[in-house]
């Protein structure tokens, strides 16, 4: 049609095209209207298209990741029976009495593959850790969020970019080195190396994740809904517990989620200062070894295309499925408070 | 004023009232003391160690002596490999969601990959980097050019391409928020003038966009050199007499050209700390080197932080002022 009309037509219809557009105030339809005059410029073109297969590699690299995790993982399913990740018999050797254990031992005459030590490991380090950085997340986020001035605001919120911005390896040496002992002091614990040890220093590393989501969660709370509580003579504290959390907490459980995620694939720190070895047990300050220590111990020593190898692959698929899915959920819990708060 | 009526209910309020605040400030000053309770102890013990020659020499006498020149080689050229694959692929990225597509379903889709992306754990983008670079990609290609092991074993560049796609979204999402910083009438003008949209993009929106690229590049780097999960199977070394480097005859030239060897293994900050924490034959007896390799690389990637942290507060002051 416009291309009939020749260029008079063209800009006719580009200028009443922009009208319609400035009447909706929407930027969008601005740069619709743009493009179609320049429909024909092979070089503009050329130039999307080019960043459009940029901007794939990402989606490129997870689908990858997602393929040549699972393509290992399942031949470990093939390779070895399936109870036996679960646990297997064994023959005591003392009272000759058999029993049914979770062992998680890959070398040896017999290995023994059961995921479940390995499962417990990282939820006894990555749930207490989750539950100390959620108070301190939500507690720097109110900070941040609802008393701080503006000018304390621009002097807190770096050290928060600061902690999130110390590497993982230096906290796990910090905890191996120094903060086992002072945990060893308070609580006079057996083994120096254990799953509270762990869960501190993972919980230095998610309370900004959790931080900064709750801080944001806060800031799009509708300014309605403060000014109403204000109206009715709450006080601050009062506005913030009971009208405004109570608003936003599906932001808030989005944040927690996502940074028990964060624990859950956290790696370094628990290598170092958890102590690494594979029981089912629920006592915080015994030594556990999470899935994530499992990998990085043991895969550089063992033999590509072994039974072992493909287990520390199954391995890696369960992690990332997990951590998948809890991001997925609070991808999910954030799309749909979205419209509620203003993000 | 306040909901009570008498003087009881009225200093509960106020109880609640300094309860909140108390609560809320002790969790951001117990940040403040868990820097400094990991900072203090580093940079005491490890100041005792680093020395120039700690700095500038290589480990000796089997790991209990000598410096780290190698693995702060290591570190430095593998973030540099890291941020030339990840940075042009990340603007690139940016610049579609932000001034081509902005919330269309396919910037949903590509925001949902990012997302997810950033939330993978990095030890998962080991065992990636293992079995798609090294065994798929690096085995295939040996097989295809007759290269025999050339690619399929861990060297710096499948380290670097690892670590590239675990930086990539923290280098797409800054772009996205340097983009969104330029004021919207800045384009609005260029387009006045006749502009494209490649032409406004790459004149005017990145132009104004550089020092927040710049700064969300230095993040990744930053990032990057603290990773160790992902460079594990992937390239790192315990330990090397030489620097992943080779020397080439060039005519005329006096010396030999020395040239970054991405093929070979390569020793690593990180992976130097935990591999002398953890497996070193005496741990304690390293223990200072520890503290100092700690020390080193602790200041490196605080050193950037820094950087990063105080030119973005200096820019966005800036963007405010040229907007009044």
């Amino acid at each position: 049609m416009e291309r009939e009309g020749g260029r008079k037509g063209k800009l006719q219809a580009l200028e009443a095209h922009l009208e319609a557009s400035r009447a909706q105030g929407a930027w969008t339809k601005f740069h619709r209207a743009r493009s179609f005059v320049h429909k024909g410029r092979a070089l503009e073109r050329g130039i999307e298209l080019f960043l459009l297969l940029n901007s794939l590699v990402a989606i490129m690299a997870i689908t990858l990741i997602f393929l040549f995790l699972f393509r290992e993982g399942v031949r470990a399913l093939t390779a070895i029976p399936l109870d036996q990740f679960i646990g297997v018999r064994v023959v005591d050797y003392f009272s000759n009495e058999e029993t049914f254990r979770y062992i998680w031992q890959p070398v040896g005459s017999s290995p023994k593959f059961s995921l479940i030590p390995l499962i417990s490991g990282t939820f006894l380090v990555a749930l207490p850790a989750t539950l100390i950085a959620s108070g301190f997340g939500i507690g720097c986020g109110l900070f941040l969020s609802e008393i701080a001035q503006p000018r304390l605001r621009e002097l807190a919120k770096p050290f928060l970019e600061l902690l999130a911005g110390i590497p993982t390896v230096v906290i796990g040496f910090f905890m191996l080195a120094i903060g086992a002992d002072w945990i060893q002091r308070i609580f006079h614990t057996s083994y120096r190396l254990n799953a509270l040890v762990g869960a501190i220093g993972v919980s230095c590393v998610i309370i900004p994740v959790i931080a900064s989501l709750v801080e944001d969660v806060l800031h799009a709370v509708p300014r309605e809904i403060r000014e109403a509580s204000y109206a009715l003579g709450a006080t601050r504290s009062q506005t913030v517990l009971f009208a405004i959390l109570p608003y936003c907490s599906p932001g808030i459980a989005a944040a927690v989620i996502l940074g028990m995620g964060r624990a859950i694939g956290e790696t370094m720190i628990v290598v170092m200062a958890t102590g690494n070895a594979a029981q089912v047990t629920f006592d915080i300050f015994k030594s556990v070894r999470t899935m994530t220590a499992t990998i990085a111990g043991e895969l550089g020593a063992v033999a590509q295309g072994s039974n072992e190898y493909y287990a520390l692959f199954l391995v890696g698929s369960v992690l990332f499925t997990i951590t998948f899915f809890m991001n997925f959920v609070t991808e999910l819990i954030l799309e749909r408070v979205r419209k509620r708060l203003r993000m | 004023m306040t909901f009570s009526h008498n003087s009881r209910s009225r200093r509960s309020v106020r109880l609640l009232e300094w309860a909140f605040v108390i609560a809320a400030g002790f969790s951001m000053a117990l940040v403040v003391l868990l820097i400094a309770w990991i900072f203090v102890p580093i940079l005491y013990y490890g100041a005792k160690v680093v020395t120039p020659s700690f700095l500038f020499e290589s480990p000796k006498k089997g790991m209990t002596a000598g410096g780290i020149l190698p693995a702060i080689f290591g570190t430095l050229s593998l973030v540099t490999l890291m941020i030339l694959a990840a940075l042009p692929v990340g603007i690139a990225t940016a610049v579609y969601l932000v001034e081509y597509v902005q919330d269309s379903p396919i910037a949903r889709v590509i925001r949902a990959g990012v997302n997810n992306l950033a939330g993978i754990p990095s030890i998962v983008f080991g065992l990636f980097g293992l079995g798609f670079f090294i065994l798929f990609v690096g085995r295939h290609l040996d097989q295809v050019l007759q290269t025999g092991m050339l690619f399929g074993k861990p060297a710096l560049l499948w380290a670097a391409m690892t670590l590239a796609v675990l930086v990539l979204p923290v280098v797409i999402v800054s772009t996205e928020e340097a983009l969104r910083a330029v004021p919207w009438s800045y384009r609005e003008a260029a387009y006045a003038l006749g502009a494209t949209r490649w032409q406004t993009t790459s004149r005017v929106v990145l132009l104004q966009a550089r020092p927040g690229i710049l700064t969300g590049a230095i993040l990744a780097v930053s990032r990057g050199a603290g990773e160790t999960a992902p460079i594990l199977f992937t390239g790192a070394a315990y330990f090397l007499p030489k620097l992943p480097v080779v020397y080439f005859n060039v005519p005329l030239l006096p010396f030999q050209l020395p040239i970054l060897n991405p093929f070979d293994q390569f020793m690593e900050l990180a992976y130097h700390i935990y591999i002398m924490a953890t497996q070193s034959i005496n741990v304690q007896e390293t223990r200072p080197i520890q503290y100092g390799t700690t020390f080193v690389l602790l200041v490196m990637t605080f050193l950037f932080n820094l950087t990063a942290i105080v030119m973005r507060s200096f820019y966005r002051r800036q963007l405010k002022a040229s907007l009044q």
